[in-house]
Formats: C-alpha cells, structure tokens, sequence
C-alpha cells in the first residue's frame, strides 16, 4: 500500500492513471445512460431539468478531462519510456505529482454530486450544470448563483495542473531520454504522437486557465470579464474556451492514431506505411489545431470574413488527417492481417473516424452548419470522433498493451464480444443521431415533444447506448478473467517492432537489463535491410540504481484542492492552509535526499 | 448541386430516417425541407457537400474494407510486401482531398457572402430578444409586441435584429433558414423571404439555463393582407370585459395582484411590466409557456397555478390561488384576443 503511495515508477503511475479513469470512464458513462433513459421518449420524466444538466455536464466534464486524457496517460506513463529505451520519465516525482492531482481533482467534481446538503440543497443539486464548455455569461453569479460552476472551474484548474505538469514531463522525457540512436525519426508513432499531443497540452492548458482564472474572478470577486452589463463581453469565452477547446480535440484524438499506427504494422506484419509522411502529418494538424477555433462559433454571427477564413482552415485539416487514413490503409495493403481484438479495435478506429471526419467536413462549410450547430447532428459527429475514434484506439491499445502491463493477455474470445458489442452499439447509439439532428431536434434538451417525430430514433440511440453499456461489462469481466486466467505473454506476444516488445512483461522495476543501442526505426524485426536487435540479457550485468519513493508529491498535490475547497466555502484561512501544505510539499520535494 | 440531386438527398435521407424510425413524419423542424431564399441555399450547400461526403465515404470504406478481406493472413501465403511508403501515392491522396475540398469551399464562400448581404429596401424589420426562457418580438416600425409567435409576410424580405436580456440564446426555425445567436450587448442579424404560407416550429438552440429545452417558438408565415389585419388588430388596445363578467373579475384580480409586476396588458394602465410577456393580445396566441403548450383553459389553469413545475426554473413563481379566481383569471386572459 505504501510502496503504491509512494510510488514514482512510470509503470505502476501508469497503472494508477488506468485504473482511476477507467472508474470516471464508468461514471461517465453512467451519466450516458440515465441521459439516454430520458430521452428513451418524449416528454421524459426520469429525471428534472435541473438534474439532466448536471448530468450532461458532467458527461462532457468527465469523458474528456476524466477519462479520455487520463487514460491516454495511462500509455504515455506505461509505454513511453519502454518506447524510447529509458529508465523511467525525466522527473518521476513530477510524474507522481500528476497523477495524484488528477485524482483529486476528478474527486473534488465528482464530490459536487453529493455535496449538496453542504451547501443546504439535497443530493444531485450542485453539480457543475452550464454545460461543459460553460458559455458566459450563464456562468455567471447572477444566472448561476449556486456553487455548481464554482465546482467545475475550481475542478479544472486543479485538473490543469496535473496536463500541464504531465506535458513538461513527456517532451522533456522524449526529447531527453531517448535510448542511443534514437534519433527523432526513428521514435515509434506512438511516442511521436504523444510528443505533439504534449506541445499542444502545454501551450493549449495556459489559456482555458486564463479563462477559468477571469471566470473566476468574475463569480468571486465582482469583476466584469464576461459580463455585458459591465462592459465585458460573453464572446470573449467562447473565442478563449475553444482556442483551448479545438487543440483540445486534437489532445484527445493524436494519441488514439498513435496507437493506431503501432498496432496495424504489427498485425500487418508491415512496417507503418508513410513513417514520415504520418509524423509530419501529425505535426502539421498539431499547428493547424490553433488556427480554427472560430468552427465552434459561426452561429455567433462574427460576419463573413471571419467565418470564411475558419471554414477555409478547417477544410484544410481535413487533408493531413485523411492522409493519415489513407496511410494506415496503405499499411494494411499487401500485409497478413491477423484480426486479433486489439486490431479490430484499430480498423473500428479507421471506420468509423472517417465518418467523423466526413460529418466534421459538413459542417466546416458555415452556411451548412448553421443548420447542424447544436443539433444532434453534431452530437453524431462528436461521438464518432470521440468515441468511434480515440475510445475504440485506447480499447486497442488497452488489448494490444494489456499484456505488457500485466504479463497476461486479455481474452480473445471476450474480446471479440467485447468489439461486436461497441461496434453494433455505438452505431445503433450514434448514427441515428445524425438524422435527429437534422430532423431539427437541438442538443442539451431534457425533454422534447412527440410532435417532432424524433421519438422512435431516440429510442434506437438509448438502445445501441445500453449496448455499449454490455459491452462495457464485457470487457470488465475479460479484466478480471485476465488476471489469473490470461494466457502468458511473454516479452512479446504479437511480434512488435519496437523497443517496448524486447524485454519482460511486466517489465522489471528497471526496465531495460542494459540500455539497447538503437539502429533502426524497427529494431525488433527481420526486414530486408537488417536484422533483429540482439536480446538483452537476462539479468543486469552490473547493478541498476531505482530511486525510491517519495510522498511529497501526494503531500503538495492535497494542497491544491484543499485551496478549492476554501474557495468554495469563502474560508479564506483555508486558501493559506493549502496554499502552506504546496510550499511545504514542494520545499520537502526539492531538498528530499536523493537516495532514498 | 441540381435541384434533382436534392430530391433524391431529401428521398434518401427520409427513407433512411423512416427506416429507422419507423414512421414518416411529419417533421415540423426538419432542416430538409427549407421554405425561404436562406434556407434553400443553405440547403443547396449542404446537398453538394452531403454528396461530396457520400462518395469520399464509399470509396475510403470500400477501400478499407477490400484491403480487410483481401488480406487477412492466410496459409502457405508468401511473406507480406516491405513497401515502406511511396512518394507519387502520396502526393495523390494529399492533392486529392484537398481538391475535393476546393469544390466545397468556394460554394461554401459565395453562400457565405450572399447571406450576409444587407435586407433588400422594404424588408419587415423584427427585433427579436431572447429572455429566460420566451422569445419577445417587436415590430418597430408597426408599434407591435408580441412574444413567441412571430407573424411574416410571404414573399417580403424580414430582417430579424437580435440580442438578448440575460444570457445567450439561438433563434432556429428550421423550416426558415439556419440559425442565429442572441448575444447580450450585441445585435446580430439574420434576413430571409418566406415563400409559403404556413406554421413553422422552432426553438432555442443555445443551452440557456434550466429551461433551454422549454423555450420554442412558432412562426406564421402569412398572406399580406392577413398579415395586415393582425398587425392592425394588435395595435389596438386590449379587451374591456363585460360589466359584471367572470372576465371582468378577472381583470380586477389582475390589475390588483402580482401579475402586474411582470405583464403588460395596452389599456390596463396598471399592468406595465416588462419582465414577462405581454399579454395585451395573449387569448389570439395558439401557444403558452415559450409556445410548449396550447393555448386552452386547461393549459392555462394549470400555467397560472404552477409555472415552475410546467417550465422549471421560470421566473413566474407558483400561485395557488382559490379556484374561482383562477377561473376569473383564465376568462379575463381568454377573453383578450
């Protein structure tokens, strides 16, 4: 128990991150379907208004900063430094640091689902409820006096600072780290991706915390930001929240198509096709990501030059993107595919994103989308990038790693139920949405009427949504059945190319006997210009220094909600508690002895 | 696009839809079947991309799904190709795209541009603003307020000027044209000629509180001459019940309670409230509540006692008034047509 408390190895943080967002992803989800239980008919009366919105902001809250990110993170911290060769991240106390603010922050949310007799309402009362992009000016005091927005603006500042701390670490880890020969064009795909994806956290997290920050002065101390009356300008969000919120996409969906890129070649038994052309294609949509932040907004009215430019911009990241689909289609042809789970979660993954990208080019065009915006239409669209594009790319890669984190691969058979099930609900769920939203019926709706003639469609959605909910528990009991049952790995189960495959699963506290000296993009295959890197040797030749744990990153990570729970509460004595508990925390942090 | 090849969009997505759906309509929200200028280039816009879309989609899942069958692993196969990359392909399936693109983005700028045109001279100007949760609408030039019914002219060029009293809301008739924001301390605007004479529904599009989901709308578009006699019978003054009248016990309680604070009635000179609706010419309206329920005795016994409970979050609080005065209250609010 202490050792996991303490814990600054990369593996077992990995671990963390996994199993704590798997526990939000299912919250999350939860939230998904007691959503579509409502909308099951019309005039739904399964839950209030006012708890309906908690509940779809919270959805949204949970699954992109709970469950999406931190399950990326989970790879990042497991597989990154056996990608590259390395020891362990760059500053493994940082990394600890993250995870334990990550964890507290996704508490502190969540706590506002049960927090409501604090503040003298019941239960499901205070919950964050102004959607999860929390336009102003509904944010602020006046139209939402209770604490609820204050949960979700502390909540993410707090979660901001596990990303961004989590970011620094990762580029200087991938950048740093690299074993010798590692040149940056031999990085694997997944390590590529995950570098950019990092570039974007660390320069996308500063400013929605700009905003969260003048949110917050706004609701706490009376300043006008946001806030027409004042002088301030409610647009002024939207523009900031999605010059966050558009990289953000790109956050959550870079680090699936690198996954993606590692398990094709390897269950195509061909080298990723395009190496260069995916990583430059990677890095082009990481820099174009900042340029059409506007798309969310053309029902605005920001008048037609601005809305011709957005649209041009985001017309053109179109075409890196559909490179990358047709690179990885390049990869499969000519190969010997084999249809283990993990690869049908990848070609899932190329499936049903094309249809994202597709409804994403509709309504890039602003004329068209002002029909779309805010319609389920786009709720179709979200979720086939979201869920049909980095969910079904993290459940591949959770087959296509399981047995590197844990020394037993997940169930087959299971597994393909586990695929079928998504599959079938997650177009059952998401494709008729497309047709709802066109037939007019608007997102963020707690209830609608039977005259729109939406009803029976809504009824298939709830059903291909409690489909995705079996398949859900499928794929919890292939967890359970795996840890005694699981067939052994061994190092490499499915013939990978890369460094990760060459050395034990789990990999030793150390991970690497020896540090391999690096030659080519897939050290671990037989190709036509060499051979395969020579095994590691069993045991270490000499000695590997591990450093021990620490518990101040737990320590100063308490700190940080803490002084939300001041803020909250109007404790300003409690603000300097925590504020004492960081200093303290990183003071101990910084002169704790090396050598533990 | 040729109006043919919206047809057969239109056919198709309705099959697809009833099959799903199980049952034809009818849709009074649909984005499909557009009835003014805006909304047929917007729709003539979307067919051309939707096509677009259809044939990029055919060919890439064809692709993927041929390159699936044609080589999963199979014995005694020879070993798989080391084709690493291949410059010519490419540059191919970079240009590509971005040439399919470049027909979508012109279309897509020209319909930009002409939509954002100004009104045509002799256009109907609307100002429209956007309350928790009721839409008001004020027709500056005709003197006339009403809320949550807008009245048009077919064939007359409308200017909707918009902004809001609280928070961001989205005014979207479907059946209209696409959509536009209220933004408090800003007007925006949106301009379109109905062509046809008809009932549209719609609502508000952007998430605005507790009640987004209650607050809609109901266009009619008219004929000129209907459209006349209504603006001209709104100008008027509101009702005077009949001496000795349930509905003059109705005024009475109305003039004397709590509903002035909210609710304007022209000739009731109590009743100046701005908060609410005005109800000068509420009994001539089809729809209560931000137009979620009909405009009927029942409805109204039921609005009246209960707001909150039919609108979460409204403003208008609960009034358990006695059952007489309720029904004094409902005669007088009916009898103001």
């Amino acid at each position: 128990m202490k050792s996991w408390l303490t814990t600054t190895d990369h593996k077992r943080i990995g671990l963390l991150y996994f199993w704590t967002a798997l526990v939000f992803f299912l919250i999350g989800g939860l939230e998904a379907l007691v959503i579509r239980a409502q909308l099951a008919k019309p005039e739904g009366i399964g839950v209030s208004a006012e708890v309906y919105n908690q509940l779809f902001t919270m959805h949204g809250t949970t699954m992109v900063f709970l469950a999406l990110m931190p399950l990326s993170a989970a790879f990042f911290n497991y597989i990154i430094p056996l990608q590259i060769g390395a020891r362990d991240v760059a500053f493994p106390r940082l990394n600890a640091f993250s995870y334990w603010v990550f964890l507290l922050g996704g508490l502190f949310l969540n706590a506002s689902f049960v927090a409501g007799p604090l503040f003298g309402a019941g239960h499901l009362s205070v919950a964050p409820d102004a959607g999860w992009f929390g336009y102003a000016n509904l944010t602020s005091r006046q139209f939402s006096p209770g604490p609820n927005v204050d949960f979700w603006l502390l909540g993410l500042q707090i979660l901001g600072i596990a990303s961004l701390a989590a970011g620094f670490n990762f580029i200087v880890t991938i950048l740093n780290m690299r074993a010798p020969g590692m040149r940056l064009m031999r990085l694997p795909a997944f390590s590529w991706m995950t570098l950019i994806t990092q570039f974007l956290v660390i320069t996308a997290f500063p400013v929605i915390t700009v905003a969260l920050v003048l949110l917050m002065f706004d609701r706490f101390f009376g300043t006008h930001f946001f806030v027409p009356a004042g002088g301030g300008d409610p647009i002024l969000w939207q523009h900031l929240f999605w010059l966050f919120g558009h990289p953000e996409v790109y956050i959550l969906i870079l680090p699936a198509m690198g996954i993606v890129s590692e398990v094709l070649p390897t269950f195509s038994r061909k080298p990723l096709f395009g190496y260069t052309v995916v990583v430059y294609s990677g890095v082009l949509i990481g820099f174009m990501g900042w340029g059409v932040w506007s798309h969310h907004m053309f029902s605005v009215g920001l008048g037609p030059i601005a809305d011709s430019v957005f649209s041009a911009t985001t017309m053109l990241i179109a075409v890196p993107t559909g490179v990358k689909i047709f690179n990885w289609i390049g990869t499969m042809w000519g190969g010997q595919l084999r249809f283990t789970t993990a690869m049908l979660f990848a070609v899932g993954f190329i499936g049903m994103f094309i249809i994202g990208g597709l409804s994403g080019v509709t309504h890039a065009s602003p004329p068209a989308d002002l029909q779309q915006t805010d319609t389920y239409y786009v709720v179709a669209h979200i979720h086939y990038v979201l869920f049909g594009g980095t969910m079904l790319g993290l459940f591949s890669g959770m087959y296509y790693w399981w047995p590197k984190m844990t020394g037993r691969k997940l169930s087959e058979t299971l597994g393909k139920w586990h695929f079928w099930l998504t599959f079938v609900g997650m177009n059952l769920a998401f494709f008729p949405m497309h047709f709802s939203g066109l037939l007019g019926m608007p997102r963020r709706i707690y209830t609608y009427g039977p005259e729109l003639g939406v009803t029976r469609l809504n009824q298939v959605s709830t059903a291909g949504a409690f489909l995705i909910g079996v398949a859900v528990l499928v794929f919890l009991v292939n967890l359970w059945w795996s840890r005694r049952r699981g067939e052994i790995a061994g190092n490499d189960p499915w013939g990978g190319a890369t460094l990760e495959w060459a050395i034990s699963s789990p990999p030793p506290v150390y991970n690497f006997t020896v540090i391999p000296r690096v030659e080519n993009r897939l050290p671990l295959w037989q190709t036509e210009h060499h051979a395969p890197m020579a095994p590691l040797p069993a045991t270490p030749p000499a000695p590997i220094h591990v450093p021990g744990g620490s518990w101040w990153p737990m320590v100063t990570a308490v700190g940080l909600p803490l002084m939300a729970i001041a803020a909250l509460s109007h404790q300003l004595w409690l603000v300097f508690v925590g504020l004492a508990v960081v200093i303290a925390g990183i003071y101990l942090w910084a002169y704790e002895p090396f050598e533990v | 696009m040729a109006p043919s090849g919206r047809r057969l969009r239109l056919l198709l997505t309705t099959v697809l839809a009833s099959a799903v759906a199980g049952c034809g309509g009818p849709f009074p929200q649909t984005t499909l079947a557009p009835r003014s200028d805006l909304g047929a280039v917007v729709d003539t816009l979307f067919t051309g991309i939707f096509w677009w879309a259809v044939v990029v989609f055919a060919i890439v899942e064809g692709l993927l799904l041929f390159v699936i069958f044609r080589y999963r692993a199979r014995e005694g196969a020879g070993p798989p190709s080391r084709l690493h990359g291949h410059t010519v392909l490419e540059i191919g399936w970079t240009l590509a795209p971005a040439l399919i693109l470049v027909f979508i983005a012109v279309p897509t700028m020209r319909t930009i541009f002409a939509t954002a045109a100004p009104a045509p001279a002799g256009a109907l100007r609307v100002e429209v603003i956007g309350h928790q949760w009721w839409w008001e609408f004020r027709y500056p030039e005709l003197g006339v307020v009403t809320a949550n019914e807008l009245h048009l002219v077919r064939g007359r060029a409308v200017q909707l000027e918009m902004t809001s009293a609280d928070v961001i809301h989205s005014f979207w008739a479907p059946g209209l044209g696409g959509k536009r924001d209220l933004t408090p301390g800003r007007t925006t605007r949106i301009v379109f000629t109905p062509d046809s004479v008809s009932e549209y529904a719609g609502q508000c599009a952007e998430f605005c509180g507790a009640s987004h989901a209650n607050m809609r709308l109901r266009v009619f578009v008219q004929t000129d001459s209907t459209f006349a006699a209504w603006a001209a019978h709104q100008l008027t003054p509101a009702a005077t019940p009949v001496r000795g009248s349930l509905a003059e016990r109705g005024q009475d309680l109305f003039a004397h309670g709590a509903c002035i604070a909210c609710h304007t009635i022209t000739g009731v000179p109590q009743a100046r409230g701005t908060v609410g609706p005005n109800l000068t010419h509420v009994g001539g309206r089809t729809t209560l509540a931000g137009a979620t329920l009909p405009n009927t005795e029942e409805w109204l016994r039921r609005w009246i006692t209960n707001a909150p409970y039919l609108k979460p979050g409204s403003l208008m609080p609960a009034m358990p008034l006695p059952d007489d005065q309720v029904a004094a209250l409902i005669a007088y609010l009916q009898s103001l047509k």
